[in-house]
Order: structure tokens, then sequence, then C-alpha cells
């Protein structure tokens, strides 16, 4: 009765203004359908390739695979938690340094806490707002 | 006419003869075992009267010249010990024999964890309180010879007097050897001393008597007369001084029961402790009739003779002065009676003690590891022993010389008195307080007798003597406090009633602290047990375990003690006793015991077990660990309990508290996962609705992503507010808020209403519901509403969840004998059994989110409203899909 397919898509297509710089690649991690709509919209237009895969068991394989430049990434995931995988990732060599954004829809402070603990980049509480997300991703990349 | 001094001499080597001849046959009639007689209590109680001194004798009359009817303090002290024979000496009687105490230094040695030490102190202590004593009866002889000589004319021809005390003393030493080390007893019992005693007492008190009944019928002329002749005495005006009487009769209890020697005939001697009984009014007889004559006698002393004549001797010289040469000859021998029977008991008691811990410790320490194998024990001790005598009776003489006989007998007997009494605080405290230690009695007879020593011994020997003039009047260096006769300025008390004073309440209460802030050692507890709580216990002295002990060298050890044919004749009892044959037995605990207290009887307790400690090996001291934790056990078992009470009591109140705390903080973490389950589940709505709210508001997009998007917000709303609805349903019917509607109703309308409002009933194509309709007819009592809603529930979740191709709800309706249940059974794949305890608790979704489409709340809603409705929803296994079993009250 649970979904563990890994479905990956590509978001909508690049816009042209954007094409002087090289196309930044992301990928987000979450299960909500709904939520990888609109953040998958939002980037895109944006000139983000965006990437998109909703099972916690798989997240590190994809990372690993896809190698984007930046990663969102949700904590309540199937399978796997967020923090695991973030875990995981700053423990390997080629993604230690991957600019991570969290996104909770928990957002206690000892969430927040264990997030830093763990080495993430920002760390953003659902509802949130589409400008600052943007901001945030344009952020991490630049640094 | 006076009597020659030849013939004096004679009369008396006739005297020693006829005591000799008397305690040869008695020792002989022991030895034959036909010692019947001497069980007697008479004998025994006529042993005693070794208590009635020379200075009994001669010096009770002296004393009651000088100071009047105080004299009978020192026989009522006595007199108080023996008609109260029940409390104390019985114990100590019984302790003796069962320990087999051989002087009071090893009863204090034994008690206290069988200390050499103790032993040695009480015996130093006994030997200096002792010395002074045996002087006087040196002293008393010799005074008793100078009388006769003074009465002959010209004095003795060829007579040397200075020598007669040495001469006394050589004679009593060799007395004593002969009949007091002629073998080892076992028992330490002598019963040729023993019969020799009772003879002289018998003497002693025909002679006073007789002197008694010629004075007031022979001098004064009868009762009336002698009765008038006291009233004009000086001795009837004499002021009864309260003070100094309770001081001398408690000094006088004191001493009977500490004097070495009493303790030799009252407790060593003793045969049979039934004894006592008779000897408790038989020796106060004997001692009233001791002094009936003595007021008398002084009162015609002190009318008839001179005023210079020694009132000490009125005795000897009133018989004297009325030319009685055989009564004055009687009262001399009951004087030498007096004087040798004391000599005699006291010099066999101390031989004892410095041969038992003295000379055997030293010479056991010197030849440390085979002592016991290598020379013969039993001639060393005989010799230690005999040399002991010799050594006694030699300070004795000295002390007699060095005083130069001047001081009252009265004063030097009550010296000794005080002396010797400082061993009665460890020993009442040793019979009856177990908490009593080895350090605390050490410490009590140190003070006790430093003090002693310092505010009676040491002045006792005049200006002359160790103490000058200058110390006397005002203390050491000049320091007022510390004058011997006026510790801490008290003045104005008699000096003998204030050293008893200073002494015994320092020593008392030096003991007490000392054992109070000591920690007995093992040895020390038994002992102390065994003593305390004899009447309890059977004679048993400390235990021993089987050890290495070779049996041989136990039998070898044994025969140069014991004397061969005496421990042959142990072993070989003790060999049968185990049913075997030989002279070999087992080294039992037992009989380790009993040849302890054997060997014990010859060297003592202390020397016995570091004999057989010897041989046995280091095991002793294991076995005193083990029994002191036995006895510590006990001890604290009471408190143990106590303790155990209350550490249950804590463990039950700590489990309670952890108990609790776990729900609590269960609790508190069920809390936590609610509220973020809860937030988790109203932030996911509200991110898809507020993210394409301002995607929409950008503007931009065409009229299908618009209607795309606007459709998303909507949907999400609504998810938003079931969520809502479920959560304060749920939290309205966990507060128990609800108000139920409870009426009749058919069972089959309830469901139909629930189907119709699902849309179920119209689904083409999607869940199928089969049901009995006929079996759906039933009546029960309940909300209606409430009851549609988990229905409702039910079949929302079988549509959701169901996996089958073409799912099927098969409704199914049984009537019980309590109620009726409703079951739904689907045709899908079911839930996993890990999965089925959960599904009724909160957010417990099994699916992803979407999916489900609900928050989880749904079965927590069914629950709670079943429990509130009178009836249960269980999931019901083992159905082929998902179960759910709604059970109903009538």
């Amino acid at each position: 009765m649970t979904d563990q397919t890994s479905d990956l898509k590509i978001g909508g297509d690049p816009e042209p203004t954007v094409a002087v710089t090289l196309p930044r690649h992301v990928l987000v991690i979450e299960d909500e359908p709904n939520i990888i709509e609109a953040i998958s919209f939002i980037l895109s237009r944006d000139g983000w390739v965006v990437a998109t895969h909703s099972n916690g068991e798989t997240a590190v394989e994809a990372v690993l695979k896809l190698r984007p430049d930046a990663l969102i990434l949700d904590v309540m995931l199937p399978g796997r938690s967020g923090y695991d995988i973030l875990q995981d990732l700053r423990a390997n060599e080629t993604t230690k340094d991957l600019p991570v954004l969290m996104l909770t829809a928990r957002g206690q402070k000892n969430d927040r806490e264990l997030a830093e603990r763990l080495g993430v980049n920002k760390f953003m509480t659902k509802p949130f707002s589409n400008a600052e997300v943007l901001e945030t991703m344009r952020a991490l990349i630049e640094a | 006419m006076a009597l020659p001094f030849n013939i004096l001499v004679l009369v008396c080597l006739a005297y020693v003869v006829f005591l000799f001849l008397g305690a040869f046959g008695a020792d002989k009639r022991a030895s034959q075992g036909g010692s019947n007689w001497l069980g007697l209590p008479l004998i025994y109680t006529l042993s005693l009267s070794v208590y009635c001194t020379a200075w009994t004798f001669y010096g009770a009359v002296g004393y009651a010249a000088r100071s009047g009817l105080e004299y009978v303090t020192i026989y009522l002290g006595p007199t108080l010990v023996m008609i109260g024979w029940w409390w104390i000496l019985r114990k100590l009687v019984r302790i003796g024999r069962a320990q087999r105490v051989t002087s009071i230094a090893d009863l204090i040695s034994s008690r206290y964890g069988k200390s050499n030490g103790l032993g040695v102190l009480v015996t130093l202590l006994a030997v200096v309180g002792t010395t002074p004593y045996i002087a006087l009866q040196l002293q008393s002889v010799t005074l008793s010879f100078a009388v006769f000589a003074a009465a002959a004319p010209g004095g003795f021809e060829g007579a040397d007097l200075s020598a007669t005390a040495l001469w006394v003393a050589v004679g009593l030493a060799l007395f004593t050897i002969l009949f007091g080390t002629r073998n080892l007893d076992a028992n330490e019992r002598h019963h040729g001393v023993v019969t020799a005693i009772a003879v002289e007492a018998v003497v002693k008190l025909v002679a006073l008597m007789a002197v008694g009944i010629f004075v007031v019928w022979g001098v004064a002329g009868g009762t009336t007369e002698i009765a008038s002749m006291i009233a004009d005495s000086p001795i009837s005006n004499w002021n009864i001084n309260p003070g100094r009487w309770a001081g001398l009769t408690f000094l006088s209890a004191a001493a009977f029961l500490t004097l070495p020697r009493m303790f030799q005939v009252l407790v060593v001697e003793n045969v049979d402790e039934r004894q006592l009984a008779t000897a408790s009014w038989a020796f106060p007889t004997y001692l009233m009739l001791m002094s009936l004559f003595v007021v008398p006698i002084a009162v015609a002393g002190l009318n008839v003779l001179p005023p210079d004549a020694n009132p000490d001797l009125f005795v000897l010289t009133l018989p004297l002065h009325y030319n009685q040469q055989g009564l004055a000859m009687l009262s001399f021998l009951g004087g030498f009676s007096s004087a040798t029977s004391m000599v005699i008991v006291a010099s066999i008691a101390l031989s004892t003690m410095v041969s038992n811990h003295i000379v055997m410790p030293i010479w056991l320490s010197a030849r440390s590891g085979g002592a016991t194998m290598s020379g013969d024990v039993r001639q060393l001790v005989l010799v230690a022993r005999r040399v002991s005598i010799a050594g006694v009776l030699v300070l004795g003489w000295l002390y007699y010389r060095m005083s130069g006989g001047g001081a009252a007998l009265a004063a030097i007997g009550l010296i000794s008195f005080a002396g010797v009494a400082q061993v009665l605080p460890a020993m009442i405290g040793g019979l009856f307080w177990r908490g009593a230690t080895r350090v605390g009695a050490a410490a009590g007879l140190i003070v006790g007798f430093a003090i002693w020593a310092y505010s009676l011994f040491l002045p006792s020997f005049g200006e002359t003597g160790i103490m000058s003039d200058a110390v006397m009047a005002d203390g050491p260096f000049g320091i007022g406090w510390l004058r011997p006769q006026a510790l801490m300025g008290v003045d104005g008390l008699d000096p003998v009633v204030h050293a008893i004073f200073w002494s015994m309440v320092s020593n008392t209460t030096v003991f007490v602290l000392g054992s109070i802030l000591s920690f007995p050692r093992p040895v020390e507890r038994l002992q102390g047990a065994q003593f305390v709580n004899v009447f309890e216990h059977s004679a048993t002295a400390q235990g021993w375990t089987r050890g290495t002990a070779e049996s041989e060298d136990l039998l070898v050890m044994a025969q140069r003690i014991m004397g061969a044919s005496e421990a042959q004749a142990l072993f070989q009892s003790e060999t049968e006793r185990q049913g075997r044959e030989g002279y070999l037995p087992d080294t039992t605990p037992d009989f380790l015991q009993r040849l302890e207290r054997q060997l014990s009887g010859s060297v003592g307790a202390a020397t016995a077990h570091a004999m057989v400690s010897q041989i046995v090996g280091g095991s002793s001291v294991s076995v005193d660990d083990l029994m002191a934790v036995a006895d510590e056990a006990q001890q604290i078992l009471e408190y143990s309990n106590q303790l155990e009470v209350k550490s249950e009591e804590l463990t039950r109140t700590m489990r309670q508290l952890s108990e609790a705390n776990e729900k609590l903080t269960a609790l508190s973490i069920q809390k936590d996962a609610f509220l973020s389950q809860i937030s988790h589940e109203l932030r996911t709505p509200m991110t898809s609705i507020r993210a394409f709210s301002e995607i929409l508001r950008e503007g931009g997009l065409d009229d299908s992503g618009q209607a795309k998007y606007a459709g998303i917000i909507q949907n999400e709303a609504i998810r938003l507010t079931r969520l809502l609805d479920d959560l304060l349903d749920l939290s309205v019917l966990e507060a128990g808020q609800v108000t139920l509607n409870m009426r009749r109703v058919r069972l089959n309308e309830v469901l139909d209403s629930a189907v119709t409002a699902i849309g179920a009933d119209r689904d083409t194509g999607g869940l199928a519901i089969v049901r009995t309709v006929a079996r759906e007819d039933v009546e029960v009592t309940t909300d209606p509403d409430r009851l549609s809603q988990v229905f409702i529930n039910i079949i929302a979740n079988v549509r959701k969840y169901c996996d089958a191709a073409s799912p099927e709800l098969r409704i199914i309706v049984r009537q019980g004998k309590d109620g009726v249940d409703v079951d739904f059974i689907d045709n899908g794949k079911g839930i996993p059994k890990e999965s089925q305890s959960m599904i009724f608790e909160k957010f417990s979704r099994l699916t992803d989110h979407q999916k489900a489409g609900g928050a989880g709340l749904g079965l927590a809603i069914c629950r709670e409203i079943m429990v509130k409705l009178g009836g249960a929803i269980a999931y019901l296994p083992g159905q082929g899909g998902a179960a759910f079993r709604v059970s109903l009250p009538r």
C-alpha cells in the first residue's frame, strides 16, 4: 500500500533570458505532489533546471546520480527522513559541500537545531514565500 | 611463767605437721576419687574464711579500740555479697566452671577476648595489691612472737626475732609449694590446701571465741558486766560516719569479689555451684561469730592493759596478762592460722597468675614455632609456679622490711582492698554488659590503679617513703588540686574514702567510655556473649573448626601439660566417643574446645588458646572471623531488618515514581508528536495554498494553468477544513464533552444512511458493497448519527485503501448474546499484522498522504465514538482482506 515509485521529471522549459549563464541544476526531494508542482514552477521560471524525487530511501542515490548544483530537501519523506539523507550526503566526499535548503512542515525549534548540526545550508518552514525560496537558492549557488 | 621460745616454735611446727597430714590425707582421698566430703558445702564455707586473715583476727580488735564499731563494715560487705549470691556470685562461679577460669586475671583476660595484655595487667595489680597484705601477715606473726618474747623474762634466749618474719615466709613458701604445686590439676583445685584452710578456719574461730568467752565471763564476770564496761568505754561514744561506712562496706564487698585469694576459693576451688546456697547463710554466720567478741575484747583490753599496749594484739596480750598460757597458745595458733591460710591461698592464686600470664607467654614467644613440641611444658609450669610462690613471699617480706612494720594492721588491709577493688568495674561490666571491651577494661584498670597508687598506696610508705611531705601538703610541683589526698580540691575526706571515690569513679567512667568508643575484636564479642549469657549458653568456649591440626601433635602437647595418663585418657575417651579405637580422635571443633578448656585449667585460657592455635595453625583467626560474622549478624539483624523494610519502601516508592515519570514522559512525547503531526498536517496544505496563490497573483499564466492552480488551492482548502473538523471532533470526543442522542433504531437504517452519505450506492465501477439485508433487521439503542459516522469512516477507508482490481466490501451483521457485531470485510491485501495495533492511533496513516487524502484521524475518531456508545471497534484479522468489527450493545 506504500507508494515507493521514484519518478524523475525535468521541469518546464528554461527561460531564454538566463541563457547567458550556464543553467543551474536543482533536485527537489519532496513527496507532496502539489508542493513539488509549485516549487518546480517557480524555480523553472527563474531559469533553474529542476529534477524531482519523492522517495526517501533512494534519495541519496538520486543525488549521486544527478549531481545537482543545489538540493531542496523535505524532512518528512516516505521511507527515510530528510535528516538521515542529509547526514549521508555530508559524509560523502562528492556531496559534502552541496548547498542544501531544507523545508519542513514541522518547524519546531529542535528540528532547526538538528538540521543545523547536521550541516544544512538553509532551513525554512512551510509554508514559505516563493520569493524567499528563489532568493535563498540564488544565494546558495553564489556562495 | 611464759612459754619458752622453743616450745612455741615446737607447737607451731606440730601444728603445721598436723595441717600437713590433713592436707596430705585430703589430696590422697581426692586422687583416689573418694573426695566426697570435700564437696560438702561446710568445707567450702570454711575455706571462704581465708577472708578472715590476721588482720581480722588481731586487727579487728585494734580497729574497734581505735574507731569503734566501724570494723563491722569489713564483715558487712562480704555478708551482702553472700546474701546476694544469686546475682553475682552464681554467675561468676558458673562462668568460672564453664570457661575453666584459673584466676581473676584469667577471668578478665578470658572475658576480654583472651587478651594476655589484660591478664598481665590484672596480675601486676594483684601482685602489687596483695604484697602489702602478705607483709601484714608476716608482721602479725612476728608481732605475736614478740608478744610471747616480751612476756618471757629476759626475752627469748638465742632467738633472733628479726629473722622470724623471714623464717615464717620460708616455711609458708615450702608449705604452699608442697601442696599448691604438687601437680597440675586440670581444674586447678587443691583439695589438700582447701582441707588445711578449713581446719584453720575452725581453729581461728574457736581461738577467738575462746578468748572472747574468757574475757566476758572470766575477766568481766558476765554479759551484764561487759555491757556496762562497753557503755563506759570510749567505743560507745564513737560516731558513725555514714560516708566512711558506705565507702568501707562497698570496699569490702568489692574486695571480697576481687581479692585473688577470695577468687581462688570462691570460684576456682568451687566443686559444686550448689555449695553457694549453703555458704550464703553459713559464711555470714561465721563472720558474725568472728566479730561477736571483738568489742568486749577491745573494751577489756583498753580497761585492763596498760595504755601503751598495742590494741592490735589484745587477743594475745589479754590471756597472757591473766597468765592463761593455754588460751594464749590457742589464740596464737588462731592468729597463726589466719596469717598462714591467707598467705598460702594468696600465693597460690598469685603464682597461678604469674606463671600463666607472664612466664608462659614469655616462654611461648621465646620459643615460637615448635614451642609446644619441645621441652616438658608441665615441668616448666610447675617450676614457674614454685618460683612465683617464692617470689610473692619474698616481695611480701621485702615490703614488710621496707615499711618497717609500723603502720597499723587495718590501714594496710584497707590499702590492699582498695588496690584489688580496681578490678571490679571490668569484672562486673564483663559479666553483665556485652558492650564492655578490652580497651575500656584496660584503660579503666590503668586509671583506677594509678589513682589508687598515687592517692593511697605511695603515701602509705610514710614521710620517709616515695611521697614527700611537700607533695602531700601542696601537691606535686605545688599544684594544689593534685594533692594526693585532696584530688580536684576535694578536701576533708577520709584518705581511704577519698581514694576509693576517685579511683572507682574514674575507673568506671573510663571503662564505660573506653568500651563505648572502642570496637571489640571478634573474640571479645564472642567471649562477651559467652560471659553475659552464660546461663543461656551451655558451657562452650570459643569454637574451633576442623583444622589441619594433627591429632598426634595435640596429644604430645597435652601430655606435656596435663600429664601423660590424663592426656591419654582424654584422647582415648574422645576417640571412643567418635566410635573408634585408639588415642587419636578426629580434631573436631568439639574436641578442640574440650581440649582447650582442659589445658586452660593448667595454663590459663589465653595460653591454652595460643598453644592449640600453634598446632591448629592460622585457622583460629578465620574461625574468629567466621564466628564474629555470625555474632555481628545476629546483633545487627534487627537493624538490618529495619533497613530492609525501609529499603523496600524506598524501592516501591521509587518504582511508583519511575512509573509515573514514564507515563508523564510518554504523555509528553505523545503530546509533542501530536503537535508535530498537527503542525505538519496543517502546514502541508497551507504550503500549497500559499505557493499557488503567489503564483496566481504574479499573473502571466494561461487560462488552463490558472484553472489548474486554482483547483489545487480549492482542494487543499477543503482538505484543511476536513482536518480541522476531524481535530475538533476528536478533541470533543476525547474531552468527553459530546452529547449523545441515544434512541432505538434499526441497524439497517443506519447502514443505509451511511452508504448513501458516502455516495457509495451511486459509485459505479467503484466499490461494490455486499449486504445481507435480512440479517440487518435488528434494533439497537444508540446515537444513529454517530454510529453512521463510524460506518462512513470505515467505508471511506475501504474505498481509499482497498487495492483489489474490483474492490468489494461485505457487510455482515451477527447477533450475539450481549449485542450485535457488524463486520466490514473487503477483498484487498489487508493490513499487515505489525500495523494492526497502530491503525486506531491518531495520524497513523499507513500509506502516503496524497492517496489517503485525510489527516489519519478517521479510525481514532471511530474508536472514540464506539467507546462513547458503549461498544467497540476492532480490526478482525484472518479474513482475507482488511476487516473491521464494530460491536454494539443491544
